[in-house]
């Protein structure tokens, strides 16, 4: 069976700027991919490139982009709406301006279940109700009433979640959805989300720059460096063996308890990630990378060291130094 | 919500108590009152007669308090030169003007409104250009000239449409699209740049990822978060119209409020050049008001404050 959703060398451009260049990634039915990488990398352009919300001064391209099996690339903004909401959907960032201020909560989640399915009102009410308590908020009745101001940050992105699940979709996207939250509740909405995910069979394209929550709720993870994808794998032999130089330099930022020494300083990755315009040759990491080669200004070539593993780098795995 | 309904009707009363108070000082501070009624001609004796029969040798306090309390229970005495009383002076001519400013802020909302989120949606393309060009031209025409040139065209040429009057709906055409024409642009240039920003709000981006339909997108969830500031400043053109058409009830022989305050200032006809004050004053209020509480129903985040 092909993956829920596949991306193939998809580029997307803002004028000379090139936002991502020849991204492939697959997220799996049931599954949670996580696709991670700095401020600026790409992920979240990635993301609305899938759902078509790109903004009007970008150029997207890709060699496939298809949602179950069907492609997505042709479909104009009409029939990509049909899938939005309905079978893929989308929570972000920005959980205090996502919603609108001017509508009640039920309002907003209702109108979800009478656009795709053609709900009445009331019964796409009821299923609001009944997805708010779904997400663990409290009176959902008084909920549905109340106005997106009345409500904080961390329940707000809840009402998204439950907004987004009105229609049952297959595929969620989640663009960093703890980031602007406080600690504590960025611990409980990654775990309902993994509840949900596990409950509902749902595919989920987590984006996130936070290893931590890598580790703790990816089964694949997708590592992107200036608008490449350069290294997918699953999450627990990303973690135990990195294959591209990058990776393994993200891997080392990270304290891990027993195995960092207090007198020793953390890893850090020297350098700048560069300014990436169209046209540009070989691999993006190179000069930051301390086992680059004359040939890594040359086209970069995709290895697979075993099942279900690609990185994006000319150095095989017998040659990487061990760091 | 019934807190600020009360706030912001005490608010509109402190509003017109200040007006009254100045509309008062004005007209007395316009010189001696009794040599202006009296006329030209007329001895020292006539003006002594003329002020102790109006009443104005009394203290300047005791005059306006006789004034406001009697204003209170609607008596604005007798015009001086119309021989009437205000207060039917005032309510004969107001319909006029009402409907003259309605009909006005009509064509201007149904002009500017869709022209505006037009220009929005189409933001730096050629249909935006070509309505902010048609606005700018709009602002910079003279209503008097407009209004000529309307006249000569639609009724004398092409005999379309009386010329002035009141009798008929149709003569409130002419004025009504002249009055729009001054109103059209801040209407238009509010709800683009409203509808501009509503549309690249994170709320419209949760829209479309929710598969709304563009109708839906732009006319829910857009124009209602871009209405305020339109609702705003459509209050105070409608003040605007009501109070300051004095140029076109004078080209088109409407004979309505605005052209009875400038009659009655022209003649210093203080009792109506107070009450007109006053009229308009409330009419202003009443509308900013009626702005607000229609701004608490769009956002209910005003409700709360």
């Amino acid at each position: 069976m092909s993956a829920l959703l596949e991306v193939e060398e998809l580029d997307i451009s803002f004028g000379a700027l090139s936002a991502v260049r020849g991204a492939s990634l697959e997220v799996r039915r049931g599954e949670t991919h996580c696709l991670v990488g700095e401020s600026g990398c790409g992920k979240s352009v990635t993301a609305l490139a899938v759902m078509g919300l790109l903004p009007r001064n970008s150029v997207r391209q890709a060699r496939r982009l298809a949602f179950d099996g069907k492609d997505i690339l042709s479909l104009d903004e009409k029939g990509l709406s049909r899938l939005r909401g309905d079978r893929m959907a989308m929570i972000f960032q920005e959980p205090m301006t996502s919603l609108n201020p001017a509508y009640t909560v039920g309002s907003q989640m209702a109108e979800v279940l009478v656009r795709h399915r053609g709900a009445s009102k009331r019964a796409a009410l009821d299923r609001a109700a009944e997805l708010l308590a779904r997400v663990r908020i409290t009176s959902p009745g008084m909920r549905l009433g109340q106005y997106p101001h009345q409500l904080s940050g961390g329940l707000r992105q809840r009402v998204m979640i439950a907004m987004a699940l009105m229609c049952d979709p297959e595929l969620l996207i989640a663009d960093e959805p703890t980031t602007a939250l406080d600690v504590t509740v960025q611990a409980q909405i990654l775990r309902l989300l993994a509840d949900l995910q596990k409950d509902l069979g749902l595919a989920i394209l987590l984006i996130t720059h936070d290893l931590g929550v890598v580790a703790r709720t990816a089964h694949r993870v997708s590592v992107m460096y200036a608008g490449e994808v350069v290294e997918s794998s699953p999450v627990d032999r990303l973690f135990n063996r990195p294959m591209h130089p990058y990776t393994r330099g993200l891997l080392s930022c990270v304290p891990v308890p027993g195995k960092v020494r207090r007198d020793q300083p953390l890893g850090s990755i020297p350098g700048m990630v560069p300014h990436v315009t169209q046209g540009f040759e070989g691999c993006a990491f190179r000069q930051r990378c301390a086992l680059a080669r004359p040939d890594c200004s040359g086209p970069i070539g995709r290895r697979r060291p075993e099942a279900d593993r690609v990185y994006l780098c000319q150095i095989a795995p017998e040659e990487m130094t061990v760091s | 919500m019934l807190q600020f309904l009360a706030r912001r009707l005490l608010v509109a009363l402190l509003v017109c108590l200040t007006v009254l108070t100045f509309a008062f000082a004005l007209t007395r501070l316009a010189g001696d009152l009794a040599i202006s009624i009296a006329g030209p001609n007329s001895t020292a004796a006539d003006i002594e007669v003329v002020r102790k029969a109006y009443g104005l040798d009394r203290p300047l306090v005791e005059q306006f308090f006789d004034w406001v309390s009697r204003a209170m229970v609607g008596d604005f005495g007798r015009s001086y030169f119309f021989r009437e009383k205000v207060s039917t002076l005032i309510f004969s001519r107001l319909p006029i003007t009402l409907t003259l400013g309605l009909v006005g802020l009509g064509i201007a909302l149904s002009v500017a409104l869709p022209l505006g989120v037009i220009s929005a949606l189409r933001e730096g393309r050629p249909i935006d250009r070509i309505i902010s060009l048609v606005a700018l031209l709009g602002q910079a025409m003279p209503s008097f000239w407009l209004g000529l040139v309307l006249m000569i065209t639609f009724g004398l040429h092409l005999g379309w449409l009386p010329i002035s009057g009141t009798g008929t709906w149709q003569h409130f055409v002419m004025p009504g699209v002249v009055l729009a024409f001054s109103a059209i642009p801040a209407l238009m240039r509010l709800t683009r740049s409203g509808m501009i920003d509503a549309m690249s709000a994170d709320y419209i981006r949760t829209a479309r990822a929710k598969g709304l339909s563009r109708t839906s997108i732009v006319l829910k969830h857009a124009a209602r978060n871009a209405a305020m500031p339109v609702v705003s400043i459509a209050a105070v053109q409608l003040g605007f119209m009501l109070g300051g058409s004095i140029v076109i009830e004078t080209v088109f022989a409407l004979h309505g409020v605005g052209f009875l305050a400038w009659e009655s200032i022209s003649k210093n006809d203080f009792p109506t050049v107070q009450a007109v004050v006053l009229l308009l004053a409330i009419i202003y209020t009443l509308l900013t008001l009626g702005a607000d509480l229609l701004n608490a129903v769009l956002d209910p985040r005003l409700r709360a404050a």
